[in-house]
């Protein structure tokens, strides 16, 4: 738990002070991996919770989201129609679903916590 | 292999927090979209520009004026100056850098008052550059000496050009209604415009109102502006 958010921070800190700039055509871009990554977190998480965490299924499931939600929205470029936004909405809607079974893990471990003693 | 997947996580955290920041400092730095505050701003510069230009302006007039003191002064002594200063009226007058006066006419055109109807292309009922182009050109066809337009006396670097709904004319921007004045033969150059399938018929056609007054004299002002020519240069005789 400790090493994620250690992780975040580390990132923000290096994107702050990186002499890098991308340029405002690129946000598509740039929104589609942000929700790529947060939602491969999220998912890693929840999988650490569901104690059936693979490495392997973590890693290619990261790659290659972002490979196919970064060829939508080049596609969607191309044909001046927004296609990325099946992207945003898919890793949205998943964003939230692995919200809600981390939260319910959360619960319902606190509730067994409770009753244990 | 707990380790292992604490590390993966992290490093993905790594992208995302870097992403996160990139994106957040090119919104910062005017990447997004162009605030009304910025907007304001760039109102202000223009209006301190703007006045600053009219106070140049009059210090043009003001050292124009001297020039043409000593001019005086100096054709008074000399009599090989003074014819040089003939030919120099001359070529002022081809120029337009002075006040000259003489019959024309006085074509005024006004946005048309049709009403519009639903489905028709509302700017075919506007001048255009294009517009005021045309009919310049038909004076300067027609020999016309001098022209002016809104009192911008039309010079060799004159640009008529539209900018938003205004049009530039020697960088002024002028709203309807246009005011051409040009020195001529009166008859003549009422006579190119008036030309049946001519340029007053056509703007007539999208109710563009045009009327040509003819006027024994007309005085139309001199190009106030500066003539700086910085990549053009005379080429010597003999030396091509």
């Amino acid at each position: 738990m400790l090493f994620p958010i250690l992780g975040i921070i580390a990132g923000i800190l290096l994107g702050l002070f990186l002499p890098v700039n991308i340029s405002a055509a690129y946000a598509p871009y740039l929104s589609i991996a942000i929700l790529a990554s947060l939602d491969s977190v999220l998912g890693g998480a929840r999988a650490n919770m569901e104690k059936n965490f693979d490495i392997n299924i973590f890693m290619s499931g990261f790659i290659s989201n972002s490979m196919v939600a970064a060829g939508l929205a080049y596609i969607g470029d191309l044909l001046g129609v927004p296609i990325y936004l099946a992207a945003i909405f898919v890793f949205g809607s998943r964003i939230f679903n692995n919200i809600a079974i981390i939260r319910r893990y959360f619960i319902s471990s606190f509730q067994r916590n409770k009753r244990q003693p | 292999m707990k380790l292992r997947g604490q590390i993966a996580i992290s490093l993905i955290c790594v992208i995302l927090g870097l992403m996160i920041s990139l994106q957040f400092r090119s919104v910062q730095n005017g990447g997004g979209a162009v605030t009304v505050q910025r907007v304001e701003e760039l109102t202000a510069q223009l209006k301190q520009l703007e006045s600053e230009n009219i106070n140049l302006k009059s210090q043009v007039t003001q050292l124009q004026n001297k020039l043409d003191v000593y001019e005086t002064s100096s054709s008074q002594t000399n009599t090989i100056v003074s014819s040089l200063k003939e030919q120099l009226e001359e070529v002022n007058i081809l120029a337009g850098l002075t006040d000259v006066q003489g019959p024309g006419i006085i074509v005024t055109l006004n946005d048309s008052k049709q009403e519009i109807q639903p489905g028709e292309d509302p700017s075919l009922f506007l001048i255009h550059d294009d517009d005021l182009l045309k009919v310049l050109n038909e004076l300067r066809a027609a020999g016309a000496e001098a022209i002016s337009l809104n009192e911008q006396r039309i010079v060799a670097t004159t640009e008529i050009r539209c900018v938003g709904p205004t049009v530039n004319v020697n960088s002024v921007r002028f709203a309807p209604p246009y005011v051409f004045k040009a020195i001529g033969d009166p008859n003549t150059l009422e006579a190119a415009l008036m030309l049946k399938g001519g340029v007053a018929d056509t703007l007539r056609y999208w109710g563009i109102e045009i009327s040509i007054k003819k006027a024994d004299k007309i005085v139309l002002p001199g190009y106030s502006g500066t003539l700086n020519f910085k990549y053009a240069t005379p080429v010597k005789e003999g030396a091509k």
